[in-house]
């Protein structure tokens, strides 16, 4: 008799799909202000706990507890939040208009303003962001020209990228925000190689690379982990786990592994966990990271726990895969509404005032659309131009490149 | 028969594989319980089960290398590329192992593995959603490459190249998965339940790889296509009145010679069609076959319609796209050069 019986082959299944009721009870969320805040320059293995673990500064109570507390003044919460409601307004609005026909394509951020707005404030000017198509905070934050995004959005006459890129897919040397590409993970590695070039150079400057939790299945991941390990490189390595891959659960991604974040553990990377729909916290772990890598330490390996609200896209409709009301049971709650709750328990906001900021933040968002409407849409109005396609493909265009722009006629 | 759609089709050519045989496995991202984002494998997990229709984590390379080892074991996995612009961390894969694996064993081993992937523009996908990557296949010894331009072919082709005892690069051509579609982006879409293709029949066929079909006869020149610009070159040819004999290849590699020979012969003009940028694309082996079989028999200089050489444009995407106009222009200067 064999002592083996057959195999079988372990497929992982999300706890719930349509149909059945939202739980989230294998979350394990901490106290808030539980987590301890250890020096930068800690031996990574003295903080194995902080990679299962999940760092929150904000109580239920709105309150701001613990180590990690006590970074932001009440001028620094109120532009956070003013950024987080930006975005959201201008989520709302772009997606409007992609239903309306002006555009192909959106992604919004619903659920997750947070950690890209948040992390914005840790970097300064020169730092370089290589950002997914959800991180636009880093834009928004850094007080980018919303118009410009819009004109990006709707590949009009006014398009930096003159009409060539996917909406979303932004670019600005100027915000410190890396041209996106539409290929998951390859930019993870290339932020990596960004922060080399930094050290090699003796500069100050620091680079965040940025990932989905889906998307650390790809080799450049592990990749980037290596390269950034091995030369311990002066970037900042963001895990943004919306538990969601298009209609793929974060299982299937991280298998066996507790977190995402302890991928960084096996590699010597200080890895932390932290709640990614905590303004405080988020800002509190990245400064942390952002010291690190600007002291010369290190790579940093940061997985921001937060949940995809909405679709993965335009072109996507979660109600097929996951239950409609999976977002309300998400036990980390609303980014935006808890940062107003903690700015009016500091006496610092109020209801009336949110409620006056939300119309006003609206209402600049709609004259920003109002303005690069002016310059088209993408079926409507100015357009960038045919020879547009040809420009750019080289620093100089060859023969033959030119003479298939005047075969098109340009 | 039934009325099919490209996708329906793609479909019941795994559903009647997978009954057919226990050793078809379909993986790939959001290929399990979802069906995938075009929707094609919905339904074949609740049929097959799970161990046999699932979710992969997001790794191209990890998806075809696992496809591999599973095919080294004795199965025939099945498995989606999400967008065929995403395969390009697989290639390795692909290339250097997929490819050779037959050759470098000395058949100890084989890789008999598909890669379903959509493929080509006209959705306004951008340089990332829109891309035809056939040459870099049809450039690589060892791989079969078949781009089929309607639902039965689809699904004849896909079953004969699930049980063909060697890799297959399947390309879908996104664009036709919910009709025909001859370029006329201005125009209402219309449906395969109105094309005579549409009509699937809904248990096992198959159509032999490497077979072209002639969609039009004609007389007074050649177009050799696949794929989408198949009816591109058909509404060319009605519109310019052109009396042209349009090819679908169908399979690009191995490649029906004999129909293309015979029929340049016949007519002594050719015009070769593709999406995919001109430069080294696999129009450029088509016009040296033509050269070096036809070479007596031209009565003007072979001529190319392909997208520009340049990433897929967002915006201008109809102005990148090698549609019925272009075609037709082409049509014109072989008859009157
Ligand atoms: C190399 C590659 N493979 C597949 C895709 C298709 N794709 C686009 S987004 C996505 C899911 C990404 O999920 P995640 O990394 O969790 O990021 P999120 O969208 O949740 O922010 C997939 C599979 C792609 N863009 N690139
Ligand atoms: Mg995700």
């Amino acid at each position: 008799m064999d002592e083996f019986s057959r195999l079988s082959l372990h497929v992982p299944e999300p706890a719930v799909r349509p149909g059945g009721q939202p739980d989230f009870s294998n979350v394990k969320i901490p106290k808030a202000g539980s987590v301890p805040r250890p020096e930068v320059d800690v031996a990574p293995e003295e903080i194995r706990d902080l990679a299962f673990s999940i760092i929150r500064v904000l109580n239920r109570d709105g309150e701001a507890v613990g180590p990690w507390a006590g970074l932001l003044s009440d001028a620094e919460l109120l532009s956070g939040l003013r950024h987080m409601m930006m975005l959201r307004a201008f989520d709302a609005r772009m997606l409007m208009a992609q239903r309306q026909g002006k555009t192909s394509f959106y992604m919004q951020h619903l659920g997750e303003e947070a950690v890209s707005c948040a992390f914005r404030r840790a970097l300064r000017k020169g730092d370089m962001n290589f950002p997914t198509y959800r991180q636009a905070g880093l834009l928004i934050a850094d007080d980018y020209p919303m118009v410009e995004m819009m004109n990006q959005i709707f590949s009009n006459e006014s398009d930096p990228c003159h009409g060539r890129q996917l909406p979303v897919m932004y670019t600005s040397k100027e915000h410190g925000f890396f041209t996106i590409s539409g290929n998951l993970a390859t930019q993870y590695v290339q932020a990596v190689g960004w922060a080399m070039a930094s050290a090699i150079k003796n500069d100050t400057r620091i680079a965040a690379g940025w990932i989905g939790d889906g998307s650390t299945a790809e080799s450049d991941f592990h990749s980037a982990l290596v390269f950034a390990s091995t030369y311990r490189a002066p970037v900042i390595l963001n895990i943004v786990n919306n538990q969601w891959a298009i209609s793929t659960f974060q299982g299937i991604a991280r298998g066996g592994s507790g977190t995402f974040a302890a991928r960084g553990l096996g590699f010597g990377i200080p890895a932390l966990r932290v709640d990614g729909n905590d303004y405080l916290a988020v800002y509190a772990v990245a400064r942390w990271a952002a010291e690190r890598a600007r002291r010369n330490l290190g790579p940093t390996l940061i997985e921001y726990v937060t949940y995809r609200v909405g679709a993965h896209s335009t072109s996507d409709d979660p109600s097929a895969y996951r239950p409609k009301t999976e977002s309300e049971a998400w036990p980390l709650g609303d980014p935006v509404l808890r940062l107003k709750k903690h700015l009016i328990v500091r006496g610092a906001w109020s209801e009336e005032r949110h409620a006056q900021a939300e119309a006003e933040i609206m209402d600049e968002v709609i004259q920003a659309q109002k303005q690069a409407e002016s310059h088209g849409t993408l079926h409507a109005g100015g357009k960038p131009s045919v020879r547009d396609i040809f420009e750019g493909v080289y620093a100089e265009m060859p023969p033959h490149i030119r003479r298939q722009r005047q075969k098109a006629g340009y | 028969m039934a009325r099919m759609t490209m996708i329906e089709a793609v479909r019941s050519a795994m559903d009647v594989s997978m009954a057919r045989d226990e050793n078809v496995v379909v993986f790939g991202e959001d290929v399990g319980y979802f069906g995938g984002v075009f929707r094609c494998t919905q339904g074949l997990q609740a049929k097959y089960g799970k161990t046999r229709c699932f979710d992969a984590p997001i790794s191209e390379s990890g998806i075809v290398g696992t496809a591999i080892g599973m095919a080294a074991y004795g199965l025939k996995p099945c498995v989606e590329i999400q967008f065929a612009d995403y395969m390009y961390p697989a290639y390795d894969q692909i290339t250097q192992e997929a490819a050779r694996i037959r050759y470098r064993s000395n058949g100890d081993f084989t890789c008999p593995i598909v890669l379903r992937m959509p493929t080509g523009g006209g959705i306004f996908g951008g340089q990332t959603h829109s891309q035809s990557p056939e040459a870099l296949f049809t450039h690589v010894c060892g791989l079969k490459v078949i781009v089929p331009s309607n639902p039965y072919d689809a699904k004849g082709l896909l079953i004969s190249a699930i049980e063909d005892p060697d890799p297959v690069m399947f390309l879908e051509p996104k664009r036709l998965y919910n009709g025909p579609f001859d370029g006329h982006h201005e125009r209402p879409v219309t449906a395969w339940s109105k094309h005579e293709l549409g009509d699937v029949p809904e248990g096992h066929y198959t159509i032999p790889i490497g077979k072209a079909e002639i969609r039009r006869k004609g007389s007074a020149v050649t177009v050799v296509a696949y794929g989408t610009m198949v009816h591109v070159a058909l509404a060319a040819a009605e519109e310019t009145g052109i009396d042209a004999e349009v090819i679908d290849l169908r399979s690009l590699l191995p490649l029906d010679l004999d129909t293309i020979v015979q029929s340049v012969t016949k007519t002594g003009r050719c015009v070769v069609v593709h999406e995919a940028t001109l430069t080294s694309g696999f129009g450029a082996e088509l016009v040296s076959l033509v050269q070096e079989h036809c070479f007596y028999h031209l009565e003007a200089p072979v001529v190319r319609v392909t997208g520009w050489d340049t990433p897929y444009p967002h915006a201008q995407e109809w102005d990148y796209f090698p549609g019925p106009a272009r075609v037709g222009r082409a049509l014109t200067e072989v008859m009157e050069a």
